[in-house]
């Protein structure tokens, strides 16, 4: 019987997939948990985290890598069920949501993280992750903005010269030079050109560009924020912690009536060509040929510099800036990420020790060596720009320019982050799929303003 | 010689003490998987709930609020679609296949085979199905190219996710259905058939006149069953499309389970499970008077 009933604890705890080694390693004080989603980035950390042991005897850092989806699930039960790590990487679209949830630590009240600054980093990244109440609730680790990726034997086939591309003008009307290339290098599949007599836009070869969805999830940031943002728009009254939305601005809904309607020409994939819910990005859409060049952000600069073609040949993948658009001006999206500490660690100080160290110079150093993403720091984003310039002969400028340019506009702090996306995301959709009009985001806009007259 | 001339000891009559531990393990399990978590989603329907603070009592107000969310009547709207889809056409196939494996075969192997869908899991299949069906790479639109017809966008296009889906579940679940009716096929005397071939009648008659009314009772439980269950579909839709495009294919259950785990919002999440829990209380009871379900035609 009792060989039975251990049996039976075995299977059930194995069954709520709870696994010894996890408690072990985090009951003990000198270990702390830390998560992230991005795999590309785990190899950095790990560096990083050798180093915080060595420097620091009596402590180690298990970091556990989950993918984006499933991330944000397990941190939310983590949170329930007391499982939450010590510290995780954490996204501005989610961060408030966790600050009304409080659950988590403020930075200022820790002694290791009480002295950040905020004039160490790239400007205005730091101020992001201040809360309502003014306390900071994420240390900066990283930040990305978008440009365009092309496929360098796609423009050469269309004739098109790649130093072009820098000097694209798009605009709500005609879509001017911009619209006239993303035309030039559509091909249906009798082998005409989107810009030439006979072509046919319901049966495409391989679009201009590609698609990344409505962009209802995150406010266009891959999709149409480059070519809003250069049209003046702001998605809040302020930023951070807007409380009124912009949905229902001309300049916004003209911005999308002109890019959706890329999709109506044939121009730009479908929702149905993509995938639906389960889209492939741009990068699996140039790899595959279905897009000649496509709008990423600069945390898939690794991924990009890997893809290849059908027999494992590298594809030569090209990078330029988002188009200027009426405002005279490029713009791109300014995102960071940052790490957070959960009020559910059993020890804060030691938690903030790792985030301090995460912060500091020698992690993003190494960081930024790895080439995967843009640290926070000025200095370290030098070496990431080096590193791609010398590894993988890749000019990464027009990802940095946008910042030295100071072209970038906020990604959208609000509370109530997770209403947003519910509420928007299939509204965006629809107007994607064609199923409602552009003018049908003004309905979503009340929705979006009435969530915050209720919140106060 | 010692010859024991004790009496038999007579039996204990009282069997108390086996039976509960032979229902104690149902019976646990059932109030603390089943009744506790009912009870306590009925009390959080009436609070507001964020999963991390403490629920704070707020009367009516999610219910209120649910009848005037357009998108609860609407994923309501999607799911009835969907249960009306997927029980019909899993009824009728599922029919057909255990009148086959009564009448044509004899082979266990071949009526285990029509089992095995079901043993696949939910998620896998599918996992399988969204592959098969993607609308670039799918093997499923590659034959639909060859046969010189158009692609289809079976999980991305609004007219044809739910239908999609209601067609993966009637994969999944038709063996198993069949199997129940093959069960209760087992139940009607093959002197029946026997009488019914000397009055000349076809195949086809016998399944009219003689099959499918012997076979109501265990019909009516199938389609309890299998209708309390495609009232709760959601792992098929969490994979394939996560209740889009747009909202034609967010049935009630992954509009229950966004709102809870993916906007917090635990009490109203209870009280729409409330709402379905009513639901299929009311259609049980229905169904359960409409097909006599508790007498049966054979006495």
């Amino acid at each position: 019987m009792r060989k039975f009933a251990a049996f039976m604890m075995t299977a059930l705890l194995a069954g709520c997939g709870w696994s010894g080694a996890d408690a072990a390693t985090s009951s003990g004080g000198g270990t702390i948990e830390y998560w992230l989603w991005d795999s590309g980035q785990q190899p950095g950390y790990q560096k990083c985290a050798d180093e915080f042991a060595a420097a620091n005897p009596g402590l180690r850092v298990h970091i556990s890598q989950y993918g984006w989806d499933v991330y944000w699930s397990k941190l939310t039960a983590g949170f329930i069920a007391d499982t939450a790590p010590d510290v995780f990487t954490d996204h501005l679209a989610k961060y408030a949501q966790f600050v009304d949830l409080k659950v988590l630590r403020p930075l200022d009240n820790l002694a290791p993280t009480s002295d950040l600054a905020d004039s160490d980093y790239q400007p205005g990244l730091a101020e992001l992750w201040k809360g309502q109440d003014g306390k900071r609730y994420g240390a900066p680790k990283d930040w990305d903005t978008i440009a365009m990726f092309y496929d360098r034997a796609e423009l050469k086939d269309a004739g098109v010269d790649p130093a072009s591309l820098n000097t694209l003008i798009w605009n709500p009307t005609d879509g001017g030079t911009f619209e006239k290339l993303v035309a030039h290098l559509t091909v249906d599949t009798n082998g005409i050109r989107g810009d030439e007599a006979g072509f046919n836009p319901r049966s495409i070869r391989i679009h201009g560009l590609s698609s990344e969805g409505s962009g209802g999830a995150g406010w266009g940031q891959t999709q149409w924020s480059a070519f809003a943002g250069s049209a003046g728009w702001q998605a809040t009254d302020k930023n951070p912690w807007g409380t009124r939305f912009n949905l229902d601005s001309p300049e916004l809904q003209q911005t999308l009536n002109w890019y959706f309607g890329l999709a109506r020409k044939g121009y730009m994939p479908t929702y149905e060509e993509i995938g639906g819910a389960n889209a492939i990005g741009t990068d699996k859409q140039i790899q595959s040929g279905i897009a000649a060049m496509g709008l990423s952000g600069s945390w898939m600069i690794s991924t990009f510099s890997k893809l290849t073609d059908a027999t494992g040949a590298k594809l030569d993948i090209g990078l330029a800036p988002t188009p200027i658009g009426p405002s005279g001006k490029r713009a791109s999206m300014f995102n960071g990420l940052a790490d957070s500490i959960t009020t559910l660690s059993k020890h804060p100080d030691n938690a903030a020790k790792w985030v301090k160290f995460m912060a500091g110079a020698q992690c993003q150093d190494i960081i930024g060596r790895s080439g995967v993403v843009f640290p926070a720091r000025p200095a370290a984003t030098d070496l990431a720009i080096a590193y791609n310039r010398d590894e993988r002969k890749l000019d990464v400028t027009p990802f940095t320019d946008q910042v030295k340019d100071k072209t970038t506009f906020l990604f959208p702090v609000t509370s109530n982050a997770a209403d947003i996306l519910a509420l928007m995301n299939p509204r965006m959709d629809a107007v994607y799929i064609g199923s409602a009009p552009v003018s049908s985001l003004t309905a979503v806009n009340d929705q979006l303003n009435k969530l915050f007259e209720v919140a106060q | 010689m010692a010859i024991s001339t004790a009496p038999p000891r007579p039996r204990r009559r009282d069997d108390t003490r086996l039976a509960i531990a032979f229902i104690a393990p149902a019976l646990i399990g059932f109030l603390v998987f089943m009744v506790w978590p009912t009870l306590r989603g009925i009390y959080l329907s009436f609070t507001k709930f964020n999963l991390l603070t403490p629920p704070e009592f707020n009367g009516l107000d999610n219910y209120v609020r649910m009848v005037q969310d357009p998108v609860f009547w609407n994923s309501l709207k999607v799911t009835v679609y969907y249960v009306f889809v997927n029980i019909v056409i899993q009824t009728v196939f599922a029919l057909v296949i255990a009148v086959m494996m009564q009448r044509l075969t004899k082979r266990t192997w071949l009526r285990g085979v029509i089992l095995t869908p079901y043993l696949v899991s939910n998620v896998v299949a599918a996992m399988v199905f969204l592959w098969i069906l993607d609308y670039q790479l799918g093997i499923g639109n590659k034959v639909i190219e060859m046969i010189g017809l158009d692609r289809i966008a079976f999980l991305s296009d609004s007219a044809w996710v739910i239908p999609t889906i209601a067609l993966i579940n009637v994969w999944r679940h038709v063996g198993y259905t069949a199997l129940l009716i093959f069960a209760g096929l087992q139940t009607i005397p093959e002197t029946m058939y026997e009488a019914g071939r000397m009055d000349g009648a076809s195949e086809i008659t016998m399944m009219r006149r003689i099959t499918i009314p012997l076979l109501r009772p265990i019909l009516a439980l199938v389609l309890i069953i299998t209708v309390v269950g495609s009232f709760q579909v959601f792992d098929t839709v969490a994979i394939t499309t996560r209740g889009g495009p747009v909202d034609s294919s967010r049935v009630l259950q992954y509009y229950i389970y966004d709102m809870a785990f993916g906007r917090f919002q635990f009490g109203y999440a209870s009280a729409m499970s409330v709402a379905l829990l009513i639901i299929l209380v009311i259609v049980t009871f229905v169904q359960y008077r409409l097909t006599r379900a508790e007498s049966s035609d054979l006495s």
